[in-house]
């Protein structure tokens, strides 16, 4: 049980991870799909940050005396990560948009029902 | 010019990176190409460079901003990945040629900028994927080119609006498999606190007994990669990308794309993860390896069924990537090698194939299907003929490059005893003849009323320069075989020493 | 001129022709002069090579490596000077006949025939001269993608329909099972060269011979033994001079061939006879013979009962060659030879018949044999040969073939040949006996094509002087053993 509670941070990012495919799989709206995909991206977010930190250390900055400090590493890679999710979202929305500007609207199964219909 | 020649790794990718940023502001439609030309002349005279410094110290490894590894960021250029580099940096220049027409009949021209500042993000990102040494860096460079393909895919909604369907398609799933491989990567810092791989390779020899957090960190960064190469049955995306991209689009990715992604994915499995053996063997015997023949299967049934012709032959990469991973799952270094030559000469195969059906996608200016190219063998010759020839190497006939990736192939099967698997090759391999046939009947033994266009030079030349490459390679396969040697020398060879 | 280059001039004439074909496609004749003087200067120099072989000469060149231990080779060996002296002589009567024919039939698209029939000879002949099987391989594909434009001649659903039949059973057997096969050799053997007495004795697991012998027999489809032999009959909607170069000089011929030459100079005759691991395929052999010779009579329509006599005659070469006797394996050989001319004759009489008489039945052949007397006494000269009776060329063949079988101990197959050849007398001499006996039923217009009427005359002549001259041959194939 108290392994339970120390990887706690593990759970709550499964949790995240398949809210996130979750939505991204069920939603027939394409904003929605790009919300559980940020959803799923920010679960990742999570679980790198929260590998890094360290119970009672403190920020990795140069002090007089020495302490424990959190690994930065993770830190920077999520920054980095955090910069390509952006853009995929905003890809995303761009595509959406120039979706909704082709066909008037953005739900799967109406463009589906009519890319059908064009191929007749 | 010394640190032309001592920063030369770094410079091969930065090179199309900063250029794309400026191309993207130039207004005209002629400038943009000429520059895009240009700089990749230069990265061509670096990847050559680059050989000669292999050849000489067997091993380049570049720093960046001289931080250590495993600190900083690191490129490794050796035997493994040179070879790849070569013939990237050759065939990004060919395509490029070949791409003006194509962008310009199938692109808005104000917008000619904004597409070779893509172009060239698309190409400095995959060398980067071919080049890094870091997993986290390949994760951004994955990304990058995951992005920039995206745009450029979506550029082809001006002939079909589809093609932001395929766009979003491929980000989605994209997203999701860097998103996988990136949960990987996590696993493998927090076990080892290392991103570089060949630090990551001795500190994982402690956990040589294997823990289950390493293991599931290989899993989800081995199918992120999956996604990610279009490996069977994960490769959904690929077939409306790859069809409803600009032609010339379709051509650069359908030759290098996956290709990029493969090389890093059998590096992983091969230099990273060797150590795991039973892991490996498990994940090889019982996952890639029955994927790929139903990869195989399943592409090529598929693609006889088409009757839009980029889609037939985006189901016939899928067969082809089969192949090749068929061949790396085969744990040996015959398998590397066999796995190395085939995708050299698969890209220049299906390079050669998606010019020729671009080059009739620009002159109907519409999907080009196998009713729209009746008759055009006798229209258009030129351009046919080197399609049939690419379409024969396809099928593995003698006297063509894809003969002699088929002859290493059932060498390092039967070497390997898989007789059963030979067997499935060879009929599957017998099948491609239908979808390729299917194609040339149209072209030869059917009429047309359609106008004549005379041939145009800036396509056929390209596009014969890589039919005769064909050939040559064919018959001289030495060259070809030697990197492929090398590359799997390196990888296993030294590895198992 | 040195030996090397006669082989090179003797493989570029027809491609030389080919290419002057269509250069002057304006002006038809002189485009199909081409094959025929193409014709008469390859069948000089087969000739010369013959005599060469014949006086124990070396032909052979190298021109690049392919793959390790395997060069791009010509070496003739005796059975390839023969084949390619049956293959140079049928061409010249072949394109005087496809003058004829064509424009009597009034045919499309000439130009694309004779240039893809010249291509044709020109894989025949490479396939005979070739050093090694890789180069047989090669050849073997061109002489398939080469001959699929004259099968779908006529662009109707028909003949695509029979084109895609014929193309998908020969790739798709050569690259299934003859293709693995050649590799499977050179992985054991490291080589793929002809030598005489094989390359596979001490090489090869012994015990997986039967299943090699498999991969190839079915693997060159050409050969057309059953299960493979739909491609033969549904390729009878081409022209009939198509007919003629399939069934008697290039195509069929060559796939007999390559499986001779695998058999004689890949496995060798004595390691295959010794391991008996072709023993099911002489039943099967057998069987195919029998089989096809009864489909044949079931067929009215005079070229398809020819295509099934085909394919039944193929089968005695490859059982010549399963028996792999030194008798069978001559009388093989040798069958190569008379079948091609007597069914050569009898390809041109049905294309004769239907060109000038525009009949294709044989049950409308009634009286036809009054009106044009040449072409049946034509047609029964080559029947005769095939049946075998004495004194045709054909005779000679049956008889080394039987005698083989009994050096084998195969009693069972003599006796097969001879109920064999009593099924080709009915099959083969109906037409003639309907067309003599009968009354002309209906008023039928005679279309004059003098070009297209004589030379089964002269093949069919042929068919009867040459029994005459058989010393000539046996002399180099008693040779076939030994390069």
């Amino acid at each position: 049980m108290t392994d339970f509670l120390y990887f706690w941070n593990h759970f709550a990012f499964i949790l995240l991870m398949v809210g996130g495919l979750f939505i991204i799989i069920t939603s027939q709206n394409y904003i929605k799909k790009i919300v559980g995909l940020a959803i799923f991206q920010t679960s990742v977010f999570v679980f790198f940050v929260s590998l890094a930190k360290i119970i009672d250390g403190t920020a990795p900055i140069l002090m007089k005396v020495e302490a424990i400090y959190s690994n930065p590493l993770p830190h920077v890679l999520i920054l980095t990560a955090i910069v390509v999710g952006v853009a995929t979202s905003a890809l995303g929305l761009a595509l959406v948009l120039q979706i909704y500007k082709n066909y008037n609207t953005i739900e799967e199964k109406e463009i589906e029902a009519e890319e059908l219909k064009s191929e007749r | 010019m010394n640190f032309l020649i001592d920063d030369a790794p770094a410079l091969v990718v930065i090179l199309p990176l900063i250029v794309s940023a400026i191309i993207a502001f130039i207004p005209s439609s002629r400038w943009p190409w000429i520059i895009s030309m240009i700089t990749l002349i230069g990265h061509l005279f670096i990847s050559f460079e680059l050989l000669s410094m292999v050849k000489k110290t067997g091993v380049i490894l570049y720093e960046f901003g001289n931080w250590q590894p495993p600190w900083g960021i690191a490129f490794k250029i050796d035997g493994v990945n040179i070879g790849l580099q070569i013939i990237f940096s050759i065939f990004v220049l060919i395509t490029t040629f070949y791409s003006r027409k194509i962008f310009l009949s199938e692109i808005h021209p104000d917008d000619t900028g904004k597409t070779y500042s893509l172009w060239l993000l698309a190409i400095g990102s995959l060398n980067g994927i071919i080049l890094t040494n870091d997993i986290f860096n390949l994760f951004v460079f994955l990304e990058i080119s995951a992005l920039s393909s995206i745009s450029l895919i979506a550029l082809g909604a001006g002939m079909n609006r589809r093609a932001l369907l395929a766009a979003f398609n491929y980000l989605i799933i994209g997203a999701i498999g860097a998103t996988f491989y990136v949960i990987g990567v996590g696993f493998a810092y927090s076990m080892t606190g290392t991103l570089n791989m060949s630090d990551l390779v001795v500190q994982l020899s402690q956990y040589s007994s294997g823990q289950l957090a390493i293991f599931a960190g290989m899993s989800f960064m081995l199918i992120g990669l999956m996604v990610k190469s279009a490996v069977f049955p994960l490769h959904l995306w690929l077939p409306a990308a790859y069809s409803y991209a600009p032609s010339a689009v379709s051509t650069l990715f359908a030759a290098l794309a996956t290709k990029a992604i493969l090389y890093f994915f059998v590096r992983l499995i091969y230099e990273v993860f060797r150590i795991y053996d039973h892991y490996l063997v498990i994940f090889l015997d019982y996952v890639l390896m029955p994927l790929s023949v139903t990869a195989i299967f399943v592409g090529t049934v598929i693609a006889i069924y088409q009757e839009d012709i980029k889609k037939l032959l985006a189901f016939s990469s899928i067969a082809q990537i089969g192949y090749i991973t068929l061949a790396f799952s085969l744990n040996e270094q015959s398998g590397i090698t066999a796995g190395f030559i085939h995708i050299f000469n698969h890209a220049l195969i299906k390079g050669g194939l998606f010019m020729a059906i671009g080059y009739f996608a620009i002159v109907s200016q519409d999907r080009v299907t196998l009713s729209s190219i009746s008759g055009y063998g006798q229209k258009y010759p030129i351009t046919s003929f080197a399609l049939l020839i690419c379409g024969v190497s396809l099928i593995g006939i003698p006297l063509t490059n894809g003969f002699v990736s088929k002859l290493y192939l059932f060498q390092a099967l039967y070497f390997n005893q898989m007789f059963i698997t030979i067997a499935l090759v060879a009929i599957s391999s017998a099948l491609a003849v239908i979808y390729f046939w299917k194609i040339i009947e149209r072209l030869w033994f059917s009429t047309t009323t359609v106008k004549v266009a005379p041939e145009d030079p800036a396509i056929y030349i390209p596009l014969w320069i890589i039919a005769i490459s064909i050939i040559v390679f064919g018959i001289f396969s030495a060259p070809i075989i030697e990197l492929a040697t090398m590359a799997s020398s390196d990888l296993f060879g030294a590895i198992s020493n | 001129m040195s030996n090397s280059s006669l082989i090179i001039l003797g493989l570029l004439v027809p491609l030389i022709a080919a290419l002057g074909s269509f250069v002057f496609q304006k002006n038809i004749n002189l485009r199909d002069s081409f094959g025929v003087i193409g014709g008469i200067i390859t069948f000089i120099i087969s000739l010369i090579i013959f005599d060469g072989i014949k006086n124990f000469q070396e032909f052979s060149i190298s021109l690049f490596p392919l793959i390790q231990g395997v060069e791009f080779t010509f070496r003739i060996t005796p059975l390839g000077s023969i084949f390619s002296l049956v293959a140079s002589s049928l061409w010249i009567l072949a394109s005087i006949y496809t003058i004829g024919y064509m424009r009597g039939a009034g045919e499309v698209n000439q130009t694309r025939f004779v240039i893809f029939y010249s291509i044709a000879i020109h894989a025949a002949l490479a396939i005979a001269w070739s050093g090694n099987l890789l180069v047989l391989f090669i050849f073997y594909e061109i002489l398939t993608f080469s001959t699929f434009p004259l099968v779908g001649h006529k662009q109707n659903a028909e003949s695509q329909a029979a084109g895609r039949v014929y193309l998908s059973i020969l790739v798709g057997t050569s690259l299934m099972l003859f293709l693995p096969a050649i590799f499977w050799i050179w992985f054991q053997t490291g080589t793929l060269d002809f030598k005489s007495g094989g390359i596979l004795e001490g090489k090869f697991p012994t015990e997986y011979l039967s299943f090699l012998v498999a991969l190839l027999v079915f693997g060159i489809g050409k050969a057309a033994i059953m299960p493979i032999h739909r491609w033969l009959p549904a390729a009878m909607v081409a022209p009939t001079p198509v007919s003629a170069l399939l069934h008697a000089v290039a195509v069929v011929k060559a796939g007999v061939f390559s499986f001779l030459v695998v058999v004689v100079y890949i496995i060798g005759p004595e390691y295959l006879f010794e391991s008996k691991a072709s023993n099911w395929l002489i039943w099967l052999a057998s069987f195919t013979i029998l089989a096809s010779s009864i489909i044949a009579i079931s067929k009215d329509d005079l070229k398809a009962r020819l295509a099934y006599s085909t394919i039944s005659q193929l089968s005695y070469i490859i059982l010549g060659a399963a028996l792999a006797t030194s008798f069978a394996i001559k009388g093989a050989s040798f069958h190569i030879i008379t079948h091609a001319i007597g069914k050569i004759t009898l390809f041109f009489c049905a294309g004769a018949i239907y060109v000038t008489a525009h009949v294709k039945k044989i049950s409308e052949l009634n009286g036809l044999g009054y009106r044009t007397p040449l072409i049946f006494f034509a047609y029964t000269l080559g029947a005769l040969s095939i049946i075998g009776v004495p004194p045709f060329v054909g005779s000679w063949s049956k008889f080394y073939l039987i005698l083989g079988s009994l050096e084998a101990d195969y009693l069972y197959v003599a006796i097969i040949l001879g109920i064999s050849s009593l099924l080709n007398i009915y099959y083969l001499l109906e037409p003639v006996f309907i067309g003599f006996r009968k009354k002309l039923t209906k008023d039928i217009h005679l279309t004059h094509a003098p070009l297209a009427v004589w030379p089964p005359v002269i093949t069919g002549l042929g068919c009867f002087a040459l029994f005459f001259f058989a010393n000539y041959f046996i002399e180099i194939i008693n040779g076939v053993l030994f390069i």
